[in-house]
Parts: structure tokens; C-alpha cells; sequence
């Protein structure tokens, strides 16, 4: 679906890596241009029209992301460089602070490097145990696993919503609820789900929730840390500079701002957020309903038809979104990628950053395929064409 | 060389790559080699006496490029003295990089002298020989 407002698809390519990024409407490219051309100041600054224009443009972003994802406050909507900053933030400002040694962390070996890596860190720092919640044979992450895992020191469990690799949807609520009845804190890496279904943090009860703007037809460079007030408030600030203080006149007198600004140290990417907004304006007015809706139909299309394939291996077989992980039998996934490179295919080929997956499932490398909603059955159908026939992989894929 | 035979003696040496077995036998120095940017992922294992390579193996995945170069490489450099190695490993790069060369010893290596063309799949036919650059220069 509208396919003429994204001015990539003129350059006669088929994307299908929107689990890495995605392209951008028109809309968004020219708020962009219309930051740097007509009111291209700083914000919270100046005491000019411009300023002030900067100003309410940059914070109606934030209510923007507020209505999105149904957050109860403004302030608990931090802008930061993206989903990995924003992780970074949320386990060292605040779990780098809280959890103490033998505290333990509950991840899965299907989560991306960002949210595995700064665990590991404060493992090595703080000695807090790293657990992974057993997946089933889907690979999906179920409530009984979980329980399993679970002892009286589990203190946070940290999860994608949606796998970048199986696009599996994780029970967030129901874990949520688990949590919290053990005292334990819920951190939701919300990069792959924000951008294809509806978010309502309130009805989720998480404690944290990150994403990225790219990932969503927003511009690379911006991401969301949600948080709940009461815990941001604790969020020790990891970046310190201009904007984010009241007063500082030595080492034992400095006074930080309330939040949200108290967590955005330094010029933000301005241009970034306010295009994001104009992103959440155009995916709110087609609906994530519709657009999970699209994707799922075109997954289950493509499936449909790659399953006839002898020689293709789907991964995952059974998954809630927009993600097709395949192998094409005997040939490296790379090669299949720069095999459809040249028919202009965008796949993506790889582990994906999830590189523990491999050691659970024995699946070491794949081609993705990340539907999103501009793509078409058409697309699916040129795809399956240039996939059935393996002979030609083999002789043009060098 | 013509496209098509440069074409099947990779595919060939992808599909049934030389040496390539899993190594458990200390007299072997093994070297990890991959690429930043893409996903090949290599062990080179290397087996030298008196200043002559004896055997090579390797074990990994890695693309049609990469597996096929390595495996190439083996059947190249396997009986040559740590000089020789040097000599053929300094040529094939060469040529990879499009400067001058000696096209003689490469032997069937000559299938990658036109990779320089694709220029994202350099990396991948020069792969095996970053690896085992880093055994030989560190051998004593
Ligand atoms: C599940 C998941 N988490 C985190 C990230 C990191 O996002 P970014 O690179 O925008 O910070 C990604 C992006 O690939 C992702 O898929």
C-alpha cells in the first residue's frame, strides 16, 4: 500500500530488509528539509520566533510518541540516538545502579547484540547472573519456560517484544504480570514490534520500553527510552553536559533538570525528531491494525509458496509478523543474497545480531526477508520465481 | 579464462572444497579469519616443518567466494616453502588489487582476476589469505 509515497521505490528495488531499516514517505523527508530551511535553531535556547518554533515542533514529537505508545506522562518519553542508546541508558543509568552481585537477568539467546551486550558488561561489572529462558520448538518464549527460570533473585527479565530473527511476539503483558509479582523489572526492546503493531505501555505495564525512529520510516538517529516516571527518576543521567542542568558551581553542587531533559544532555538530533513525527502521523493514519494486518497476509502468501520449494528451508515456519528466515539448501546465505542482489533484491543475509541464537538452534546464518507495508504480492511472486529455480542460484549467484 | 570455466572451477571447489575437515592435532597452528562486514567466518589450520608447508586444512562457513579462494589456496601453497608462500600470496593479492603480477604461479587462482570488478567480494576471495599471512608472519 501507498507505494507513491516513498520515493525509494522509484529507484527500482524490491526492500525487503525493513528489519534493518525502512524507507521514508515524502512526508517525513521534507519535514526534514523544512527544519533546515525554515526555523534551523536550537532548541530550549533561544528567546526568538524560530527558537520557539524549534521548541514546539521538537515537543510535539514527544506527545506524538506519548499518543503512540499510550504512555501516562510526557516526561516519561526520553529521545535518544536510537533503540541501542537507548538500552544503554536503561541498563547502565538505572540497572547498573540497582542490581547488586548475584542479582540475575533473565534474556533469551534470540535477543539482538544491544540487548545481550550491555548485560554482559554489567555481568563482568557487578556479577549479576545472566540466565536465557529456554525456547520452544518454535523458538517462541513461553510463560511455563519463563517460570522455569525464574528463582528468588531473578530482578529483571529483558526482552524483545518481537525477535529480529524469527519475529516471534513475545507474551509482554502476561511476563509483565509474572514479573511484577515477584518484584522483578520488565525492560521491552521494542525496535521490531513498534513499527508493526499497536504499543499501549499502560495495558503492557512495562517498566521500560526502547525503540528507534528508523525502523518505523522516522530518520535514522533517533530513538525512544520509555520508562516509568517513578523509575526514570532514578535513571542516573549517563551523558552530562548542556541542557540537562540547572546550576553547577563545583563538584558537589550540581543541579540537573526534571525530566525528560534531565536525560537528553547536549543538542539532540532536531531535524530527526520532528521528522519522526510526521512518521507516527502517517503510520497512525493508515493504522497498525492494517498494517500487521498486511503483513501477516503477504508473509502467509509468501510462505505459502515457498513451502511448495523443495530445496528452500523456511526457519521459521510458524511467526507473528512480517519475517521470513529461509536457507536455500547447500548454498551460504550470502550467496543467496548477492543472488538476488542482482535482480535488485534487498535481503538480508546473517545472524542478524542475534549471535547467540546459534548456539541454541543450530542455525547459524539465514536470509531474511522483512516485510513491511509498501511491499506486494508481486514482489512475493518475483521473489519465489528467482528462488525456484536452484541451477540458476548456483550458476549466477558468483 | 573464459566466464563460464572461471565460474565452474569455483562452484566446483565451493561444492567440494579441498581439506576441509575439522582439526584435532597440535602440530597444527590454527588461525580464525573473518570479515567485519559480512558473515564468513573461517579456522585455517597449518601444518609446517623445516620451513615448508605441509598440509592445510580449514573448517567454517563462508560464501562461494571465500570457501572456493580457500580451498584454492590449499592446493596452491601446500609443499611451498614459507618464502615461496609469501611469493604467491603477495601476487595473488596483487592481482586482487588490480597492480602487477605474475600470473604463472597462481596457477588456477587466475579465476579471481577479475573480482576486483564486483568490488564488495574482494574482500571475500582475499580472506583465506589474511589468515594464513597472519601464521606465517608470525612464524619463527
Ligand atoms: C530487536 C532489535 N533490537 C535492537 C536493535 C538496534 O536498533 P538500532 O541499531 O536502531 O539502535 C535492532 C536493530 O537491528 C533490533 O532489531
Amino acid at each position: 500500500m501507498n507505494r507513491e509515497d516513498f520515493p525509494m521505490l522509484k529507484n527500482d528495488i524490491v526492500y525487503l530488509d525493513n528489519g534493518a531499516t525502512t524507507l521514508k514517505p515524502y512526508c517525513v523527508i521534507e519535514k526534514t528539509t523544512e527544519y533546515y530551511e525554515k526555523y534551523s535553531a536550537n532548541a530550549h535556547r533561544g528567546d526568538y520566533d524560530i527558537s520557539y518554533k524549534v521548541d514546539m515542533e521538537y515537543e510535539n514529537t514527544r506527545d506524538l510518541v506519548r499518543k503512540f505508545i499510550n504512555a501516562k506522562h510526557k516526561e516519561e518519553i526520553i529521545f535518544t540516538s536510537g533503540a541501542t542508546d537507548s538500552l544503554n541508558k536503561i541498563i547502565f543509568g538505572f540497572f547498573g545502579k540497582y542490581l547488586e552481585e548475584g542479582d540475575e537477568v533473565i534474556i533469551s539467546i534470540s535477543e539482538h547484540a544491544s540487548n545481550v551486550l550491555p548485560w554482559f558488561k554489567l555481568a563482568n561489572e557487578l556479577g549479576i547472573v545472566i540466565k536465557y529462558v529456554p525456547l520452544d520448538d518454535n523458538l517462541y518464549v513461553t510463560i511455563d519456560n519463563l517460570k522455569k527460570v525464574i528463582t528468588n533473585k531473578t530482578k529483571v527479565i529483558s526482552l524483545a517484544h518481537i525477535t529480529n530473527v524469527i519475529g516471534d511476539v513475545r507474551p509482554i503483558k502476561e511476563i509483565c504480570k509474572l514479573a511484577h509479582s515477584i518484584d522483578a523489572f520488565v525492560v521491552v526492546d521494542a525496535s521490531q514490534s513498534a513499527p508493526h503493531m499497536k504499543i499501549d505501555v499502560q495495558d503492557l505495564d512495562c517498566d521500560f520500553l526502547a525503540f528507534s525512529a528508523h525502523k518505523m520510516l522516522g530518520p535514522t538517529g533517533v530513538g525512544v527510552l520509555y520508562g516509568k516516571k517513578e523509575l526514570l527518576e532514578n535513571l542516573e543521567p549517563t551523558t552530562y553536559g548542556g541542557g540537562m542542568n540547572e546550576s553547577f558551581d563545583s563538584p558537589d553542587e550540581i543541579y540537573l533538570k526534571e525530566l525528560p531533559a534531565r536525560l537528553e544532555a547536549g543538542t539532540p538530533n532536531i531535524a530527526g525528531v520532528i521528522a519522526f513525527g510526521e512518521a507516527l502521523k502517517y503510520l497512525e493514519n493508515i493504522g497498525m491494525d492494517n498494517i500487521l494486518a498486511h503483513e501477516q497476509k503477504l508473509r502467509k502468501y509468501l510462505i505459502d509458496k515457498l513451502i511448495k520449494i523443495p530445496h528452500i528451508d523456511i526457519i521459521n515456519l510458524e511467526s507473528d509478523s512480517g519475517i521470513v528466515a529461509f536457507n536455500v539448501d547447500g548454498i551460504f546465505s550470502q550467496d543467496v543474497a548477492y543472488y538476488l542482489n542482482k535482480y535488485n533484491f534487498c535481503v538480508r543475509a546473517g545472524s542478524h545480531c542475534a549471535k547467540i541464537l546459534k548456539k541454541g538452534v543450530g542455525v547459524t546464518n539465514t536470509c531474511r526477508v522483512s516485510i513491511y507495508l509498501y511491499n506486494t504480492e508481486s514482489e512475493m511472486d518475483n521473489l519465489v520465481e528467482l528462488l525456484k529455480d536452484k541451477e540458476k542460484i548456483l550458476k549466477e549467484m558468483l | 579464462m573464459d566466464e563460464n570455466l572461471k565460474r565452474e572451477i569455483m562452484l566446483e571447489n565451493y561444492m567440494h572444497p579441498l581439506n576441509k575437515e575439522v582439526v584435532n592435532d597440535n602440530t597444527y597452528i590454527k588461525v580464525n579469519t573473518n570479515n567485519e562486514s559480512c558473515i564468513d567466518n573461517l579456522d585455517i589450520y597449518l601444518k609446517i616443518e623445516n620451513n615448508v608447508i605441509k598440509d592445510i586444512k580449514f573448517m567454517g562457513e563462508a560464501c562461494a567466494i571465500s570457501t572456493s579462494s580457500t580451498s584454492i589456496m590449499i592446493k596452491n601453497l601446500i609443499g611451498k616453502t614459507i618464502k615461496e608462500a609469501k611469493e604467491y600470496i603477495t601476487n595473488f593479492e596483487n592481482m586482487v588489487e588490480e597492480k602487477n603480477y605474475d600470473s604463472n604461479i597462481l596457477n588456477e587462482a587466475i579465476v579471481y582476476n577479475e573480482i576486483y570488478k564486483q568490488n564488495n567480494r574482494k574482500h571475500c576471495a582475499l580472506l583465506p589469505y589474511v589468515g594464513i599471512k597472519k601464521i606465517l608472519d608470525n612464524y619463527q
